[in-house]
């Protein structure tokens, strides 16, 4: 059976202002269910823009984006697209609408207009998701950065989307913070959340199933892991994460086998040592 | 020539439900000419420290000294002190209020009381430092690149020429091309005679190129020292938000298999020692 | 130049009997006894006033020092008040310096003024502090909810609050960071003339307008893509029910509110007695 796809975007073009170059350039996309794709690009290369094209923020001049199925271009459809299509952003605090943990997570079903119980489920169920359950009462301006993160995402799970996309959501985090969003994103992701997630850094898409560099307005890449790290990274300018190099010195002197994900515990115990 | 600070305490919020200590008892020396860098993870007290450092938060207890010179802090010494410590805050370019780069640059010196020929040649020397592109200088500070406002911003700091360079997580929201200049940049700094005092989560980052780090705990000092030095304690003794980056923890793995290796050794220098090993071992 | 104590007047999360109240009580409550408080007008009027302040951190688990606290910033209004009650009341000459003169009644109502307006602030907080913004704005949404019959924005309003609530804090971190970043640069807010001071607040005040409206887009493209719709209808998850304990602790304002004001005026009918019988 065919599957639709959740983001479908074909040829998008947009522009902000009309003296610039446009900010999306024709873009193409598919995304099917299921599936972990990031978005990688420098600043400017167009990546925010496809997050909100893809959320129906933004209507693309040219070409056509289709989110769960549904034209965004049809105003119409905004409601049920942002209701499907969840969004976290950069700066937590930029997104966190009440003083109170729980307040803030039922702020999406409230606007939704749902009967009390249900909310009370969702806001369980998103914050027991993002491991806050223990912090539902305390004041959202005194949790962590990382914390703050993980409660836009639940505030982004109240929602109960099939999709959620994150534009550079793990930017401002430390390390910890950075770890435990992702850990969040991987455990969503096997409970068969689909993920777009935008991001500049190499380190945040050592997860995704796929990855598709973007660069002034266009695709310029799009494949598997191994495919980028494959020397398609240095092409477009990143530098390889540090596991990698690692690996990849050990490699060329023959003293480990090829692994798909090179990991420092994988990487010792091929060793053999 | 340094900054000394002697078992220096600080809270936030004294005496409500939201008191928080900050700092706890610590004492650090930063030289001149040395690349130290602080690292800790969030709330661990270290923008707190940097602050102390550039005299805008007095010590509850303990004492701050500037070159041999007790600082008291909101007196004038205090403020003619500062023009020695200067300090980027994280994300700088949030600071930015003038129309050109230029004003921007001017602005720390001239609240100094820097005037003619020698702003100029203050905002000459901060913009070759900083790497800036001179053409720039005529330009709108809001409307420039990501990467080219941190170097704006840190410009504007160094035309006040202080002997001192805090910088507060310097690297937060560039991308990697971004994050590479800043670095060389420092270096260049550290090379002329600069200290250079990088606040950092990052440790993998600290260990690089700093001559000495010093990681902090919920305000208090655990451990200071070379990288290598501190690269070993924190394998020995993990600190919560302080991740060893990957090629020294393998490195500290192969230890106990018999190879040892610097911690803070290169992806090459690694795999070298493990070939090494593995020929003695058939 | 210190904004660093954020928790003035901040709500502080809790379970105490007064957090568990419904925001519709404590608000009227509050807006009852702060009227009453108004009458007051003689020293031992406060007595009764005194009293209620001793078992506020009883009853909302907040520390009296930080009760007390949250009347620090309209202190400097307070002196100014007493001030000018001293030297600008008619009465009883007991002191002069130069053209201005203290009186006796002066004093008194230096007093009354200082103290009504510092429990006034202080009251005002223990509401602020005991009560999320989300609830408070809910709570007001509901008692102007008649106005929303003539048109007015009434829920808009409310919304608009919680957000400026929420957001209170961490401007008074965005504006303490960039004092600080401008004071690194050597700017210096402290000394030379009133024009030099309010000019060299220019280099603070321009990041952080560019600040707000920044953030102030941010959030209100995040609240679209969380689905709010300006003035659509929004259902709640704990709706606000009026519990017998609201009842009660309304009950009890009002009868305090009544009980101050009887004691205002009989009390120095009750002296008078007692100064006639010696």
């Amino acid at each position: 059976m065919d599957q639709v796809p959740i983001f479908d975007v074909k040829g998008a073009v947009y522009s902000y202002n009309e003296t610039g170059p446009p900010a999306l350039d024709g873009v193409d996309l598919t995304v099917m269910p299921g599936e972990w794709v990031a978005v990688l690009g420098a600043n400017g290369s167009g990546k925010s823009t496809l997050a909100k094209v893809c959320n129906a923020l933004l209507v693309p001049a040219q070409g056509a984006c289709f989110s769960l199925g549904l034209d965004t271009s049809d105003p119409g459809n905004a409601g049920a697209v942002r209701q499907g299509v969840a969004l976290v952003f950069q700066n937590p605090d930029d997104q966190i609408v009440a003083s109170v943990v729980e307040e803030d997570v039922a702020f999406g079903p409230e606007n939704l207009g749902l009967p009390s119980g249900e909310i009370e489920r969702r806001v369980d169920r998103a914050l027991e998701l993002v491991s806050l359950t223990d912090l539902r009462k305390r004041g959202s301006y005194s949790l962590s950065g990382g914390q703050k993160q993980r409660l836009a995402l639940a505030g982004a799970l109240a929602l109960e989307p099939k999709a959620l996309v994150l534009d550079e959501s793990t930017s401002m985090l430390d390390p910890d913070g950075r770890r435990s969003f992702l850990g969040c994103l991987g455990e969503l992701n096997r409970l068969g959340m689909t993920i777009l997630q935008i991001t500049h850094a190499v380190e945040d898409i050592m997860f995704s199933g796929r990855i598709v560099v973007l660069g002034a307005g266009r695709v310029l890449w799009d494949g598997r892991q191994h495919g980028f790290w494959d020397g398609k990274y240095r092409e477009f300018g990143f530098s390889e994460p540090p596991e990698l190099a690692l690996y990849r010195e050990l490699a060329s002197r023959g003293l480990i086998d090829p692994l798909t994900a090179p990991r420092v515990d994988d990487m010792l115990e091929a060793l053999c040592l | 020539m340094s900054i000394k600070l002697d078992g220096v305490s600080y809270a936030y919020n004294v005496g409500t439900p939201a008191e928080n200590v900050a700092l706890d008892g610590v004492s650090l020396v930063v030289e001149r000419g040395e690349w130290l860098s602080i690292v800790g993870h969030t709330g661990s007290g270290k923008s707190t420290l940097a602050q102390h450092l550039n005299l805008l938060l007095s010590p509850q207890s303990g004492t701050v000294s500037v070159d041999g010179e007790l600082v008291q802090i909101g007196t004038k010494a205090a403020r003619g002190l500062r023009r020695k410590v200067g300090l980027v805050f994280q994300y700088p370019e949030s600071q930015f209020f003038a129309e050109t780069v230029r004003d921007e640059i001017e602005f720390a010196p001239s609240n100094w009381g820097v005037k003619g020929d020698d702003l100029k040649s203050c905002v000459d020397e901060a913009v070759s430092a900083s790497g800036l592109d001179p053409a720039l200088l005529a330009a709108n500070p809001f409307a420039l690149s990501g990467g080219q406002r941190r170097r704006a911003a840190i410009a504007s700091v160094l035309a006040m020429r202080p002997e001192y360079l805090v910088l507060d997580e310097p690297t937060a929201g560039l991308d990697a091309a971004g994050i590479r200049d800043l670095t060389g940049m420092l270096s260049d700094l550290r090379e002329r005679g600069m200290a250079v005092v990088q606040v950092t989560h990052d440790l993998g980052v600290a260990l690089e190129r700093s001559d000495r780090v010093l990681a902090l705990e919920r305000g208090r000092a655990v451990a200071e020292g070379t990288p290598e030095e501190i690269a070993s304690y924190l394998a020995e003794n993990p600190v919560k938000g302080l991740l060893l980056p990957p090629c020294a923890s393998f490195a500290h793995r192969l230890r106990s298999r018999g190879i040892n290796v610097p911690l803070t050794s290169g992806a090459a220098a690694i795999a070298e020692a493990v070939e090494k090993a593995r020929a003695v071992m058939r | 130049m210190k904004f660093g104590n954020t928790s003035i007047g901040q709500f502080i999360p809790g379970e105490s009997v007064i957090h568990l109240l419904d925001p519709r009580c404590k608000m009227i409550g509050t807006f009852v006894l702060l009227t009453a408080l108004f009458m007051a007008g003689a020293p031992w009027d406060f007595v009764p006033w005194v009293f209620l302040l001793a078992a506020m951190p009883r009853l909302s688990r907040i520390s009296m020092r930080a009760i007390l606290r949250s009347g620090r910033p309209v202190l400097f209004l307070v002196m100014f008040t007493m001030l000018l009650n001293v030297f600008w009341t008619p009465g009883n000459e007991i002191a002069r310096l130069g053209p201005l003169r203290i009186t006796e009644e002066g004093i008194v109502s230096a007093f009354c003024m200082g103290v009504r307006l510092y429990f006034l602030v202080v009251f005002a907080a223990i509401l602020m502090m005991t009560t999320s913004p989300m609830a408070f704005s809910d709570g007001l949404e509901r008692i102007l909810s008649p106005l929303a019959r003539l048109g007015l924005p009434v829920s808009e309003m409310a919304m608009m609050m919680t957000i400026a609530l929420r957001f209170i804090p961490t401007l008074f971190e965005e504006t303490d960071r960039i004092l600080k970043a401008q004071m690194s640069r050597g700017a210096d807010f402290e000394s030379g003339s009133m024009i030099k001071r309010a000019r060299s607040f220019i280099p603070v005040l321009v990041p952080l307008f560019v600040l707000v409206f920044a953030r102030a887009e941010n959030l209100a493209v995040a609240m679209e893509s969380r689905c709010y719709v300006p003035g659509g209808h929004r259902s709640r998850m704990r709706p606000l029910v009026w519990e017998a304990r609201d009842t009660k602790a309304m009950s009890c304002m009002v009868a305090f509110a009544v009980f101050s004001f009887l004691w205002g005026m009989c009390l120095p009918k009750i002296a008078s007695i007692c100064l006639d019988m010696l």
